[in-house]
């Protein structure tokens, strides 16, 4: 027995280990890899010219920094929605929160730059938690009338088509040099990262991951169901208010900053929890953050490489490896509950 | 008829006009309910008569539609939540999930009361939880996964989930609903076996009248709106008894005539 545990225990130490030295080896090939190559010895500052220092630290850095904190966001955000929801496809953009952030995003955007007026990191994160937060009640709504997770997932994807439509229309009416860059935004895309975004990022989701990780204790009771949950001690209202909370701060925070990026919600937090063997939050939540860092580190690796000089929009490359992903966990749900 | 005694200091658990339903609509009227101690009561009744709602009731699942419930004589409202968790376990009959939880992990689950901020086992959760596993003879599939358990190796490992919780009031729905009679014995007696070394109370449901009797202090009987009777076995069976309850008359409802003698020599019961 003891044997057991300890292997379980190495195990999970292995996995957060290993995924800490995958974030790390992403992040140093993010900064090297690109249109222009960058060597290790030019990114230690040993040689190089002022160029490459531009490149490095005015572009590659606060990119894959902000990619290395929103990925993990993105990942921690779907992990939570998937525990309150009890439903293992569950994620900010399948439910149509990431939509609905973007869709008042834009609507800001369009009316503020119209006027001339420049819009701030935080006035961009209020505006996409206002409309996450708009969407999240709309699920949480539907999820009153019906109890079938594919019924609920259902209305979140119509909730993102609406809201993407409406984003749509004010991007196509909206006249501004900006709209080019309105437009990949709102497809998705981790470029023209600055350091007062990194900073601002940064600062929102290491509190937010934080008190989610102070959660995990009330979390896992909570995955026993409601009524075991309230028998031990837990205060279901004011957890689930937290899970709500923090989930669409984190979610607000990736689209103020990338746009709506699909699939690596569900993906990143199925994925490691393969891999770890155990559904406890204290080490989900962690490994939650990690995997979404390696995943998207990864993803906008080939983002910027795979058709360059074109770069690719991240949720084109997150579908592609994500959505099978998704298509899995569903066929493997099927037969156990078949089983 | 049971002599209800209005110091309720003498009971540990006790109701005074305790209404229950859902959605402020009364189900089960004017309950009055005083355990002592240390002793196991049993809900009997036919089916819907209301027995998982009095139980969802007393272990504050569900609110009270009216008058009141007590605990060691405090309002059992007035209690807090992680107070509450170290005085009252449940064990219910809706299905847990428990991803990638052994059946060791699932019990474990129990101390959630008296961990840390992080809900970290100490030595001395894990000797606990190891203790409750051998008491309630599931140690053997302690670390076989708990979604892949049977219905009743389930059953038993949420009974040592209820036990790890170290409670004076143990509330269980049907718990011996999925086990064969071997398990059903033991299920039992170790609930007498707890009562007896650690003053254990127990209020369940059970469908096993016969089981119900011998191994209850008390019974509550349930139909109608109101508690048919309430009292210890001896006052509670007595004669066409059960046929009153459950509404037999004599095998009139079946067809089977083999059915309806079966019907008539139960009726008599016990």
């Amino acid at each position: 027995m003891a044997g057991r545990h300890k292997n379980r225990t190495f195990r999970i130490v292995t996995v957060l280990i290993l995924l800490g030295i995958g974030a790390l080896l992403f992040f140093i090939l993010n900064l090297c890899i690109g249109s222009v190559h960058i060597t290790l010895r030019e990114l230690t500052g040993q040689e190089g010219s002022e160029m490459v220092r531009k490149i490095l630290w005015d572009i590659r850095l606060p990119r894959a920094a902000a990619v290395l904190i929103l990925g993990g966001a993105l990942s921690l955000a779907g992990y939570l929605l998937q525990t309150f929801f009890n439903n293992p496809i569950a994620g900010p953009f399948v439910l149509g929160i990431s939509s609905g952030a973007k869709m008042a995003v834009a609507l800001v955007m369009v009316f503020l730059m119209g006027r001339g007026v420049r819009v701030s990191s935080a006035a961009m994160i209020l505006s996409a938690f206002f409309g996450a937060m708009l969407s999240m009640g709309f699920v949480l709504l539907m999820s009153r009338k019906v109890n079938n997770m594919s019924m609920l997932v259902v209305s979140g994807v119509m909730i993102g088509y609406i809201c993407s439509a409406i984003t749509e229309l004010v991007v196509t009416f909206a006249e501004d040099a900006d709209i080019v860059n309105l437009h990949n935004w709102s497809r998705g895309s981790f470029s023209g990262m600055t350091w007062e975004n990194v900073e601002v990022m940064a600062a929102v989701v290491s509190v937010t991951a934080l008190l989610v990780f102070l959660m995990s204790k009330p979390l896992a009771a909570y995955m026993l169901g409601d009524a075991y949950a309230k028998s031990v001690g837990v205060n279901i209202r004011l957890l689930r208010v937290c899970i709500v909370l923090f989930s669409s701060i984190l979610s607000a925070c990736i689209v103020a900053f990338a746009g709506p990026i699909s699939f690596v919600g569900i993906a990143a937090p199925h994925l490691v929890k393969k891999l770890l063997h155990t559904a406890e939050p204290i080490f989900m939540v962690p490994a939650c953050f990690l995997g979404g860092s390696v995943f998207c580190l990864f993803c906008d690796l080939l983002a910027k490489t795979m058709l360059a000089p074109t770069e690719l929009s991240i949720s084109t490359v997150t579908a592609i490896f994500g959505a099978p992903v998704v298509l899995w966990v569903m066929v493997s749900r099927r037969k156990e509950s078949h089983a | 008829m049971h002599e209800m005694d209005t110091n309720r200091k003498n009971y540990y658990f006790s109701t005074e006009k305790m209404c229950v339903g859902y959605g402020g609509k009364p189900l089960v009227k004017e309950m009055e309910i005083a355990l002592p101690k240390g002793e196991i009561l049993s809900l009997i009744g036919p089916n819907g008569a209301g027995k998982s709602t009095v139980l969802k009731s007393i272990a504050g699942q569900l609110q009270l539609v009216g008058g009141a419930a007590y605990l060691g004589g405090q309002l059992l409202g007035g209690f807090r939540p992680s107070e509450l968790a170290q005085k009252m376990s449940v064990v219910l009959t809706q299905k847990v999930k428990a991803e990638l939880k052994t059946c060791r992990d699932m019990v474990a689950t129990g101390r959630y009361p008296y961990t840390g901020w992080f809900g970290v086992l100490s030595k001395e959760d894990e000797r606990i939880v190891d203790e409750v596993m051998e008491l309630t003879h599931t140690a053997e599939i302690k670390e076989q996964e708990f979604d892949k358990a049977s219905d009743g190796q389930k059953q038993r490992v949420m009974l040592a989930r209820a036990i790890c919780q170290e409670p004076e009031l143990v509330v269980l729905d049907e718990p011996t609903s999925y086990l064969d009679i071997r398990y059903k014995l033991e299920f039992l007696s170790i609930l007498q076996e707890l009562r007896d070394k650690k003053g254990l109370t127990v209020i369940m449901s059970l469908h096993e009248l016969d089981l119900a009797k011998i191994v209850s202090d008390k019974i509550l009987c349930l139909k109608g709106e109101y508690v048919e009777r309430y009292g210890t076995p001896e006052e509670v069976f007595e004669a066409d008894f059960m046929e009153r309850l459950f509404g037999l008359k004599g095998g009139e409802f079946l067809k089977n005539e083999k059915l309806a003698a079966y019907v008539r020599q139960i009726s008599g019961w016990p």
